[in-house]
Parts: structure tokens; sequence; C-alpha cells
């Protein structure tokens, strides 16, 4: 069920108050809303919400045959379907516009990036590797789903670990989490995403991490994803906004700055949670 | 003294006049002791001193439209001779073109898809669509109602908007007292506010989000403290 378009006074008045460079919330117009990361009990398990924007991560691993044209590459997919929990727009089974860009982001910028290195989840070259397989649920849209889809696959790519194995000639020999601790997938580089809004006034100035109003009356989208050593993964624009090379040169900077303050918040936070976890060497 | 009730706990309300507020119906009880009411809501139930009025207090966000209750809603289509109103229940709404002051059939009121209007609701059936009317049905005068222009559109809780009805609730006298407002408040979830400066209307915005219940249901003195942090 789509929901009416806003009304013409909520219109009028948000581009009258971004012209002030007033959002709604109170924010800057470039200031994100502060992420907080909830893990749970089991490792790869991760509830990012921005706002009232929920996702909910899980990573999961099995071991299985590898593809036959790739025999030194594990394997990693992402599972990422909006349900009607997330808002009464979305429909079960019929893909919206916004879950297909979600889906093609997710994919450019986990798979494609190469942000997890595929040959180290290699056991034995043509026979086993590990299929790792991130699920992500949307339990909230109030804007953005997509940064936090991101960040909350990300940190739940970081959180994981997978059980140690031996592989002594032919012989592959799990072991339990309990015998020998459970060791992390090889993290190349983290990426984080960082949604720009344009409004169709050329005087009005975009703005970060938009809310739903915003994102429904936006005239474009510019999605970066990068990571903190200023590495460009993935630059998306949506909409026909007109934009010159200075404006996209000085958003790129801001998430530059961005992606710095999200990488050191995300390793505070892993590191609180792994200390918080006791794990018996014997 | 309020007790938490679930739906389907039997109410021990017993009165020569009795009158069942919101949340609470009469089953006709077969082979028992005569009708028994049941409450069909969760949430804390109220009676009145004397014990002839009973209700059940809940809070939720999805409106379900009950006659001679103001609600603002947002015009969605016209249809021939009226509009269909979006006011956030199951069903559209219909508004009849000439359910307004001074309509005749040559005088129309003019609205755009995309209004905002102040009505009142006339008919509200479980499985219709709701009617809705922009003027008092006795005096034939506006009273309030019709199209509200400009200002901003708040979605709140439903107990929130009831709150906001009631006249002892220290919100829109304490906001009205630092600036002029209007406000146009709807029993679904809908409160339209205007003031003069785009900063004063995001101030009440953010009090109004601030006091919701759903939202942690901030006192006095939060709402004192947040206003003076926006600086208005």
């Amino acid at each position: 069920m789509r929901p009416p378009s806003p009304s013409i006074p909520e219109k009028e008045f948000l581009f009258a108050s971004l012209k002030e460079s007033l959002r709604l919330d109170g924010r800057l117009p470039m200031e994100l809303r502060a992420p907080i990361l909830t893990f749970g009990d089991d490792l790869g398990w991760v509830e990012c919400s921005l706002g009232k924007t929920r996702v909910l991560a899980q990573v999961e691993g099995k071991m299985v045959k590898p593809l036959p044209e790739r025999p030194f590459e594990g394997m990693i997919t992402i599972h990422s379907e909006i349900s009607p929990m997330a808002s009464s727009e979305y429909e079960p089974g019929r893909p919206s516009d916004e879950e297909v860009t979600i889906t093609r982001m997710l994919d450019k910028v986990l798979k494609r990036s190469d942000a997890v290195d595929k040959e180290s989840l290699c056991i034995l070259a043509g026979q086993r590797v590990w299929h790792i397989r991130l699920t992500l649920h949307f339990l909230s849209d109030a804007g953005n789903m997509l940064d936090c889809a991101c960040l909350a696959g990300m940190v739940a790519l970081k959180h994981f670990r997978r059980p140690d194995v031996e592989v002594v000639g032919d012989e592959v020999t799990v072991h339990e989490p309990t015998e020998r601790a459970p060791i992390p997938l090889a993290i190349h580089h983290t990426p984080f995403c960082f949604t720009f809004a344009f409004f169709p006034d050329p005087a009005t100035p975009p703005i970060i991490d938009p809310t739903q109003l915003e994102q429904r009356l936006s005239a474009g989208l510019l999605t970066i994803a990068l990571n903190a050593q200023r590495e460009l993964c993935v630059l998306q624009k949506l909409g026909g906004v007109p934009l010159d090379t200075d404006e996209v040169l000085k958003i790129v900077n801001i998430a530059v700055q961005k992606a710095k303050e999200l990488n050191s918040i995300v390793d505070a936070r892993l590191q609180e949670d792994w200390s918080g976890r006791k794990v018996e060497v014997r | 003294m309020s007790a938490i009730v679930l739906p389907g706990t039997t109410v021990p309300a017993q009165h020569v006049n009795l009158k069942l507020g919101p949340g609470l119906i009469q089953r006709t009880g077969a082979g028992e002791a005569g009708p028994s009411i049941i409450s069909s809501r969760a949430g804390t139930l109220n009676h009145s001193s004397n014990g002839s009025k009973w209700w059940v207090e809940s809070n939720s966000r999805r409106y379900v439209p009950a006659p001679q209750e103001s609600v603002i809603g947002v015009i969605a289509q016209k249809v021939g001779d009226g509009f269909r109103v979006d006011i956030g229940s199951a069903h559209s709404a219909s508004l009849d073109g000439l359910a307004f002051e001074s309509a005749t059939k040559r005088n129309k009121p003019n609205l755009k898809i995309g209004c905002l209007v102040y009505a009142r609701v006339s008919l509200a059936h479980k499985d219709m669509e709701p009617e809705l009317e922009c003027f008092d049905a006795q005096t034939r005068k506006s009273e309030g109602f019709g199209e509200v222009k400009g200002g901003f559109l708040v979605r709140c809780s439903l107990k929130m908007c009831r709150d906001l009805l009631d006249p002892k609730h220290f919100l829109l006298p304490l906001l009205g007292a630092r600036f002029p407002l209007e406000a146009a408040v709807g029993m679904n979830g809908r409160v339209w506010v205007n003031a003069k400066e785009p900063k004063q209307i995001i101030a009440i915005s953010r009090c109004i989000e601030a006091v919701d219940p759903d939202n942690g249901g901030a006192d006095e003195a939060g709402v004192k403290a947040l206003l003076g942090a926006l600086d208005v």
C-alpha cells in the first residue's frame, strides 16, 4: 500500500526551512544521526540504529564445495529483503525501487569492493570453502535505510568469528568454539556508506542522512561508499539534479571526514563488546 | 485506582445507567447470569466517581474512525462532486464538495490534491468508508473546520492528541506563553501547527515529539530544558 505523497504544507515548510539550513529534527545539514550498535549473544549478530531507522544483520558460515571456475575462493551471499515490518509501503514478494537500490548497493559495497578476502575462506582447494551468508532484516524505516544497512552488514562481518579449521593432507578437522578460539574473517578494508539529499531549489544546501520526509521530497540522492583511508568504493547518483564538479568534490571531502569518525566509533564499540566476552584459552 | 486489563478480561462494571466508553463491549451471556462487560483493548481501566461511566485508556498510532471526532485529512483525489481524503485509517474517507459553509452547487471549494483539511467525522462504521464534513451540522457554520493553509503537520500517537485536546495539559499553554502559535489537533494522530518563524514551528514539532508517551513522555521541566537549548 503506497502511502500518499506528503501534503502541501509539509512540502512548503520543509523547503522553506531547509533554505535557512534548519532541519526538522534539529540537526545541522551535515550532521549524521548518532549510530547505536547493539551486539547479540551470537558472534555476527548486530542491530544498527540511526535514530528510528533500524536494521538487523546476522552472519553465518558453513562449509561447501566451491564453484568449479573459482576453486580457491570462498563465497559470500547477501540476503536483504524488505518486509512490510519496515513500513507499510513495502509489499511482500514484490521488490520496490528502494529495495532494488539497496540490494545493488550492498552487493557493490560489501562484495565487489573486496572488503572481505575470499581466498582466506578457502579450506581445501577445489573441495571445501567457507560460504559466508549475511542476512539483513529491515526493522524500521525512518529514512536512509541504505546507510544503516551497509553499516550493520559491515559491522556484522567484522564481529563474526568462524570456527578454526585444521587441514592435514586431505583431512579437514573443524574445531569446536570451546576447543579452539574462533578466528575473525580477513577484512581488507571497512567501507561506509553516506547518502546526501539534494532539493529542487539550487539555493538549498545538500543534507546528509535524510529522514523519511526529506528523502521523499528530495529531488536527487547522492550515495558515496568509501573507507577511512580515503579510498572511494562506489559513487551512486539517483535523480536528475544537476551537480557540478566543485559540489561533488565538496561532498566527497565531507564524506571522508565522516568516514574517519564512523570508523573510530565502530572500532571502539567492537573493542568494548569483545572485552565483555569471556574467551578462555587453555 | 486503575487496573491493567488485557483484551478479553471481564470487567466488574455494574450501574443502573451504565455508559461504556472506548475499549469496552457488552457480551450477551448465553446461559449465565445476564450480559457481561469485557475489554477489547489492552490498557488501564478507568471509571467515573459514581461508577456510571467506564472506559479503557490505551495508546496506539493507528486511527479507527469514530463519529463526531475532529480529524486532519490530506486530500488524495477528486471524485466527482467531492474528494477522497486520507485520514490515516484503513479506508480513505469521502468528503462531499457541498459539506462546507456557504457552499452551493455553483460555488464549491477549490481544494487541490495535497491540501490539508480540518474536518469532522460524520459517519463511521467498521466496514464502510468513513464520511467527513467541514461544518457543524446544526449551525451549518464552519466553526474552524475547512482548509488549513501554511504551517506544518506533526504526527504523534493517539494518546498525545487526546492529551493536547485536554485544556489542563501543560504543553500548548507553555509554548503559547513563549511565542504566538496556532494549532489544530486531529484525533487521528496528526497536529497542524503554525507560527511566525520556521524555528518556532520546528520547536513546537520537537516538543510534541518529546512529550509523546511513545518517545518517553517528557514532563514540563524536560520541555523547558529543550526549549532553552533550541533558543526560541
